[in-house]
């Protein structure tokens, strides 16, 4: 396959970026999206030019570490993959694809398609955890939970922390990340003891950090890799409720 | 200053708190527009605008129902301003637009609310100055009762028989019709309302009052302007 | 000569462990914060020693590669998570437990690490399920557990395919809430790149902010060490891009000693390699060799026919198909261990035998199971692997055989650690995959998570202490001192030099080119005059990289090429130690298989008489012949065995 990339190059998080074109030919349709930008970036190498920075890890979609805006989607054109197993079969030779950082006021760039992605963190730092301590702890048994329950706190729990919810989102809103980790432990009793307090710090922590509103148009939900449901949204809205009326 | 307080401490409010208010003074505005209509299609009544102008008469006059009036208009001045608040927010969280623009699947209407929640706000303006000011007496108007109280329905059919009122009216109204599509469902899940039996039926009957209330105020043009003009 | 300590404490095997606790040495609370403990490395065995020690009340740095701690490769393990709970009352034991993982081993792990291993099993899963970790559950709200390659008994617990992740966002968020307190400070996107030694203890690290280019230099009181294993030297293999063994390497070139780097596992059912632009192999459960059959064409010409996509598989009659795993192991068939089957693989695709277009794969075929079982059981058994399967070929493997082949999974040699994790430095830690202490030379699954964790939470926190107990009298140091500047001179020298090559030749050519030595010649099976010529050969490698290396971009700011560069500059000396440590290990052991020793059926032949002992490394210089110090392993509590799936 043949393809023109226009990718977003930018040199350092102050710089103003641009869109550049490349080439790249003779791309097998086996090959995945980050494999085609590794032999793009070694061509750039071969012509003593700077390689594209972007994050990627395991490259077998679980780390959240990949991200890119390919052709208007977080990951691509394809469902249910993060971009590393996104693969060129999705494209037809000859195509132009559009690469784009994550934008998000949150999410500031570091260099070309890398992005900083602290701000998840500091969402989990603020209450994204059960206060306990190493040791000290009751049999794992001693707590038993609904079948249903914890199936659902595990779809939630399944976030990779990619941020394709905010990159898809319209008003770049964390609000499907931050209610999957609310879900999680909402529907777990140990998570209930602190429940109130945590879900008040992390929407705190969420508004501070820049990120937008949740306007319900269930995009997060169409992009997450993960298939994390915004029901999770809702359950977080119906807690948030609760923690200040009550 | 005390206004401006106020405003500060919505504006401080969590983002969460913003949208129940929105929700809960959007679903208070979705069930007065049922009444609204409910006024409209008297309308449509062949009794010289009897029923109606009663109505109307009642709405402007009944003690409970000014109580209410309070409400309703804060209701929309809240509705409006926090609506202006977030969106403000939302374009500030993304300073950078996409090139590529966004092509995830989500529903259409969703991407729209702040601007057919402009084309809204602009048409109970329009909507305003036709009736209410009339009302207040703050617009002179020739279609009295009896020299006094203006007679609406004499307003409402010179209104409709003017074909450009008419078909703006019809857009307007669908617009709205927009609007109230995904407001109804998104209200319910903002107040944490989701329910895996529950939520498809909102969202049937999300579309179905929808088209109930572009359905049910369209007739009311429609009827003057094939059967009456 | 060092001589190397294991620190084994006295009594019967089961009250070591017990007997340490009682009387080590404690640093009572005001102490403890005035100790600083650095940690390099956020997987499970990093952030939950890190969580831990900063619960305690010590001051600790942790430092991360990627951009959060919630990356580490820890996240893709999928299986589950061992434990001696004997929650489905089927007869499990901490000693069962200890024996499956010394027998999966080979004899060649430490006897008191592992059954202390098997003993802290239990209290791991009530650590996770009270950090809110969603295991499986059955319907009565108990938890569930599924049984595991190498074990009689189901002790697995197990989070659907994604126990690694959820564990490690258990532990990820256990660090979260030290780091909020204060007790833990993050340093995310540095990289570790050398150790600084004051009058021989590790005090510190000097590190490299990868965003801003800056080194750092950073004191602790002691060095945790938490990097996981070096599968990346073979550059094809199921770890993280990420994934490397610098840290490791660096603290060996200071005098920490590296055992057992020959111990390589090569786990049987991978996605195939399908273009030399590939990057990673990507791993599916071993549970697929249940219901999946394995075979390849009987005739060549067959296989040939099918590598040029004239045939397909399905074209294939029945009698033309030779289940090899069958035929040579009638009793386990397609469920014999890991380096078993992944050595019969190979056997057939060099013989010629090989499908896909490579040829470098074998098919795992479950026609005959959904013939008995039916789809819709086979879809609820391995539905989710399917899918992931076809993703990546783009074939619907309930209508065509799958394909699969080997790939370096997970290394079972490491640092060289006492029983306190005590690496030959002193107040340098090494934990998890990162060690090479309790895997011997295999590694059972659902066991690697256990570990790391047991490292973390239960072993490390204790055992520092008995050392930090002769250090609350040493104030922090300042990082001006002589030893700080020297080592961060050294670190820039070495940037400088890798930049200033200014060759031809790009980081990933160089570490291809390793990663086809390592595998061709110190792989699955390996032979005195292959292992002779991989060192010859990466030697070579040596001075090309050296010589011919093209950094582009300068050491200021973002520069993945130049991480890449000081990261397959230690692959490539590492490889060189594997193919020592293989050459000197004249047996054939787990992950280890020498084809000169081997039964007449072709099974691993142990020499437990000359074998039965550790191999450490002391690093002797640039170039230098490392020297071979031996640790001989004692089994008090069980009976040395030949393995056997006959």
């Amino acid at each position: 396959m043949d393809l023109t990339l226009e990718i977003w190059r930018q040199e350092n998080p102050k710089a103003k970026g641009k869109f550049e074109t490349y080439k790249v030919q003779n791309i097998s349709p086996d090959c995945s999206f980050l494999e085609m930008l590794d032999i793009l970036n070694e061509s750039l190498i071969d012509k003593v030019q700077l390689p594209i920075n972007f994050d990627h890890d395991c490259r077998e979609g679980i780390c959240g570490m990949c991200s890119l805006y390919i052709n208007g989607r977080p990951h691509g054109p394809d469902n249910e993959v993060t971009t590393c197993q996104l693969h060129m079969r999705k494209f037809k030779d000859g195509d132009t694809i559009t690469i784009e950082p994550w934008r998000s006021k949150a999410f500031p760039i570091i260099k070309d398609l890398m992005i900083n992605r602290n701000a998840f963190d500091q969402i989990i730092q603020a209450g994204g955890y059960i206060s306990v301590t190493t040791g000290g702890v009751p049999d794992a048994n001693s707590i038993p939970i609904n079948r249903n329950d914890a199936e659902l706190a595990m779809d939630a729990s399944a976030c990779i922390g990619c941020g394709a919810c905010v990159s898809a989102c319209k008003n770049a809103s964390a609000m499907l990340f931050v209610a999957a980790k609310v879900s999680q432990f909402a529907l777990l009793p140990q998570g209930k003891i602190e429940a109130k307090d945590r879900v008040k710090a992390m929407v705190a922590k969420m508004d501070e950090l820049g990120f937008g509103n949740c306007s319900n148009t269930f995009a997060c939900e169409a992009e997450c890799p993960k298939k994390i449901s915004v029901s999770n949204i809702a359950r977080m809205n119906r807690e948030f409720l609760c923690a200040n009326i009550s | 200053m005390q206004k401006s307080d106020c405003m500060k401490s919505i504006l401080n409010y969590s983002s969460l708190s913003k949208k129940y208010i929105m929700a809960l003074a959007g679903v208070f505005l979705m069930s007065f527009l049922v009444i609204h209509l409910a006024i409209n299609l008297c309308l449509l009544r062949d009794d010289g605008g009897e029923w109606f102008n009663a109505a109307a008469h009642f709405m402007g006059t009944n003690y409970i129902i000014k109580f209410f009036e309070i409400f309703l208009f804060a209701g929309i001045i809240i509705h409006v301003l926090i609506g202006v608040v977030l969106q403000v927010k939302n374009w500030m969280s993304r300073p950078v637009a996409y090139k590529s623009g966004n092509k995830s699947t989500t529903s259409f209407f969703s991407k729209y609310m702040i601007y057919t929640g402009a084309v809204v706000f602009i048409f109970f303006i329009i909507h305003f100055m036709n009736f209410y000011f009339m009302k207040m007496g703050w617009v002179e108007t020739t279609f009295k009762i009896r020299g006094e109280e203006p007679n609406f329905y004499l307003v409402a059919q010179a209104l409709f028989s003017n074909t450009n009122y008419s078909i703006l009216y019809i857009v307007l109204i669908t617009i709205l019709g927009f609007h109230l599509n995904h407001a109804f469902q998104s209200a319910f899940q903002s107040l944490g309302i989701n329910h895996p039996t529950y939520t498809p039926f909102i969202k049937t009957f999300a579309t179905f009052y929808s088209i109930l209330i572009v359905v049910g105020f369209n007739i009311i043009p429609l009827f003057f302007l094939f059967f009456k003009a | 000569m060092t001589k190397l300590n294991s620190k084994i404490p006295k009594g019967n095997l089961a009250d070591k462990w017990t007997n340490y606790k009682s009387h080590q040495n404690l640093v009572n609370p005001p102490n403890k914060p005035k100790l600083d403990i650095i940690v390099v490395g956020t997987g499970l065995a990093g952030a939950s020693a890190a969580a831990s020690l900063g619960a305690m009340g010590f001051k600790v740095k942790i430092f991360c590669i990627s951009d959060s701690p919630r990356r580490a490769h820890s996240i893709a393990a999928q299986g589950g998570i061992n434990a001696s709970k004997n929650y489905p009352n089927d007869g499990d034991s901490v000693y069962r437990l200890f024996y499956d993982t010394i027998k999966g081993g080979d004899y060649r792990a430490r006897e008191a690490n592992v059954y202390r291993l098997a003993e802290v099993s239990g209290s791991i899963i009530d650590q996770c399920v009270a950090q809110g970790v969603p295991f499986a559950r059955d319907y009565s709200g108990l938890l569930d557990n599924r049984s595991f390659g190498g074990a009689q008994v189901s002790r697995t617990f197990y989070a659907r395919g994604q126990t690694g992740q959820q564990l490690l966002l258990g532990a990820y968020g256990a660090l979260s809430h030290q780091i909020k307190l204060g007790n833990v400070k993050l340093y995310n996107r540095s990289e570790m790149l050398d150790l600084v030694l004051v009058e021989g203890k590790a005090r510190g690290i000097i590190s490299r902010n990868v965003v801003t280019g800056e080194l750092e230099k950073h004191f602790g009181h002691a060095v945790v060490i938490a990097t996981g294993g070096y599968g990346n030297v073979y550059f094809l293999s199921t770890n993280a891009m990420n994934s490397n063994s610098s840290a490791a390497w660096q603290i060996y070139k200071k005098g920490a000693f590296f055992a057992n780097p020959s111990y390589v596992q090569i786990h049987p059912t991978c996605i195939p390699v399908h273009g030399d632009y590939q990057s990673k192999l990507t791993l599916m459960s071993e549970s697929l060799r249940n219901d999946g059959r394995i075979w390849v064409p009987k005739n060549k010409e067959d296989a040939e026919k099918i590598r040029k996509k004239q045939l397909k598989a399905n074209d294939i009659k029945e009698e033309e198909r030779d289940y090899f795993l069958e035929r040579r192991y009638p009793a386990f068939g397609n469920l014999v261990p890991r380096d078993v089957a992944s050595r019969a693989a190979k056997e057939r695709c060099d013989a010629g035998f090989g499908v896909g277009n490579t040829g470098l794969a074998v098919y795992l075929d479950f026609a005959a199971a959904i013939k008995r079982l039916g789809k819709d059981v086979i879809e609820e058994r391995y539905g989710n692997l399917f899918q992931m399967y076809e993703k990546i070929v783009d074939e619907n493997p309930y209508e065509n055989p799958m394909m699969i082949y080997p790939a370096v999974h997970y290394t079972m040699g490491g640092v060289w650690v006492d029983y306190e994790l005590q690496t030959t430095i002193e107040g340098l830690f090494c934990a998890g995959e990162a060690n090479f202490s309790d895997h011997g030379a295999n590694r059972l699954g659902a066991s690697a998570l256990m570990q790391g964790l047991s490292d973390g939470y239960f072993v490390l926190p204790y055992t520092i202490q008995n050392y930090l107990s002769k250090e609350i009298k040493v104030p922090r140091m300042s990082t001006d001192l002589p030893e700080f500047n020297k080592t961060l001179e050294e670190v820039k020298g070495r940037l400088n030099k890798l930049m200033s090559i200014s060759g031809n030749k790009s980081v990933d050519y160089f570490h291809k080119k390793l990663g086809h030595i390592m595998w061709e010649y110190v792989g699955m099976g390996r032979t005195k005059e292959g292992l002779s010529k991989a060192v010859e050969l990466i030697r070579e490698l040596k001075k090309d990289y050296w010589s011919d290396l093209r950094v582009p971009g300068d050491m200021n700011g973002v520069n993945t090429e130049l991480e890449k560069a000081t990261r397959v500059a230690d692959f490539i000396e590492l490889g060189e130690l594997i193919a020592l440590d293989a050459l000197q290990r004249n047996e054939s052991c787990g992950g280890h298989f020498r084809e000169e020793y081997q039964t007449p059926e072709g099974e691993a032949l142990r020499n437990d008489n000359d074998f039965m002992f550790v191999g450490a490394w002391e690093y002797k210089g640039e170039d230098q012949m490392p020297e071979l110090h031996k640790e001989p392993l004692n089994y008090e509590a069980i009976e040395v065995k030949q393995r056997d799936y006959k």
